[in-house]
């Protein structure tokens, strides 16, 4: 057995091994934390199997953000500890339409043909084309930009839900997100790690053309830092009636859906760009998307409006 | 030249993880959160330390070296940050979020 094997088996075994912890343990806040590593092991995987472009949004995303906003939740939870847990039937029902989707899942993969079918070598063959470096970032917004389109649209909607959620009278004002007694390690943190990390973020949009990178590992980054500011106290949320805000989320889509329309006249094809000119389109989309995902994700983190309509 | 370079990497490397799991060990076995995260942050800054230090010689210079040490810095400043968070929190009596 070689060294290689047995570092992706000792991996699969612990991401299995935390997945059930996950699952089984009682407190909220302890699943949470299960939720977080065990997204870290995932993102290890990925690069494991050389999607290092899918590593980096598993770990930006679906573990810090989503971890974050789990947190969020189970905080919010606790003093509501006491409502009754669901009953048994509806446990089993769940267990079993769980159980249902893995086994359905599981069967997919393992009949596939060996080797499996695939448009890989179809999409490096016309990555010159769009003049990109990078072939998932050519997929992304090229070859099926409508589902990028709609996962930078989806986001609004999600925002949209986090607000609703704020009692009427605080309708319009702006959210609170701070630390309870900001000070100290905290403050220094926010003070020194923002401009590293807009660095980052930045590179990593800009990057996205050529190398493993993109609008939503550049944008999680960008909240990131958005949100440690926000924490230590060393800024505040802008009231979410506020107009240059709202332009500054919806910008990202708006951009992206403009563009294709452009396509039907210019290219015969919505989301289509025309010949020679696809990668100033896609870098336009991507560095706009970028601010717009930073916007919202750092709004959905800061929850819904807290303080009255100034 | 090389194999001396070769053997610094391999005993800096195995000080490196010898601290991460001196500091696992401690992290299962100490018995209160402060005791802990002393353990814990000895593996950061220690075994992380030790492992970037052990593969300067492995990797292109100076770019290469240079974003070895920065993530190290880097790390060392956020585990710094958060541990005094934590420790914070741990002290007050309150859950930490």
């Amino acid at each position: 057995m070689t060294l290689a094997l047995a570092v992706d088996i000792g991996l699969t075994l612990l991401v299995l091994a935390v997945a059930c912890w996950t699952l089984v343990v009682r407190d909220t806040f302890a699943a949470v934390i299960g939720f977080v590593a065990y997204g870290l092991l995932l993102a290890l995987i990925w690069v494991r199997l050389a999607a290092p472009d899918v590593a980096l949004t598993e770990a930006a995303m679906g573990s810090g953000l989503t971890g974050l906003l789990l947190l969020g939740a189970a905080a919010r939870l606790r003093g509501a500890a006491s409502s009754t847990p669901p009953g048994l039937a509806l446990r089993w029902a769940a267990g079993v339409l769980c159980a249902l989707v893995s086994a359905g899942l599981a069967a997919i993969v393992l009949r596939l043909p060996d080797p499996a079918p695939t448009l890989a070598p179809a999409v490096i063959a016309h990555l010159p084309d769009l003049g990109l470096g990078n072939p998932v970032t050519g997929v992304l917004l090229a070859y099926r930009a409508i589902d990028t389109l709609l996962e930078a649209v989806v986001l609004l909607p999600a925002l949209l839900g986090v607000w609703s959620l704020a009692p009427d009278r605080y309708w319009g004002g702006a959210p609170i997100l701070r630390h309870p007694r900001p000070a100290g390690a905290l403050t220094l943190f926010a003070q020194v790690l923002p401009p590293f990390g807009i660095i980052v973020g930045i590179y990593l949009c800009w990057n996205g053309a050529n190398q493993p990178g993109g609008a939503f590992q550049g944008g999680a980054v960008l909240a990131a830092m958005w949100v440690l500011v926000l924490l230590a106290g060393l800024g505040e949320a802008p009231p979410v009636s506020r107009r240059g805000l709202r332009w500054l989320l919806i910008a990202g889509s708006a951009v992206f859906l403009i563009i294709g329309l452009a396509g039907i006249g210019l290219a015969d094809a919505f989301l289509a760009y025309p010949a020679g000119y696809a990668k100033p389109f896609i870098l336009t989309i991507e560095l706009v998307l970028t601010l717009s995902i930073a916007v919202a994700l750092g709004l959905l983190i800061a929850g819904p409006p807290a303080r009255l309509p100034s | 030249m090389s194999l001396a370079l070769d053997l610094f990497t391999i005993l800096a490397v195995l000080a490196g993880a010898f601290f991460f799991l001196a500091g696992t060990v401690g992290l299962l076995r100490f018995p209160d959160p402060l005791t802990r995260l002393h353990a814990l942050t000895k593996a950061d800054n220690l075994g992380l330390g030790l492992i970037v230090i052990g593969l300067l010689p492995q990797v292109a210079w100076p770019l290469g070296a240079a974003k070895l040490i920065v993530i190290w810095l880097m790390a060392l400043f956020a585990a710094t940050a958060v541990s005094q968070l934590m420790a914070r929190a741990a002290r007050d009596g309150e859950p930490p979020v």
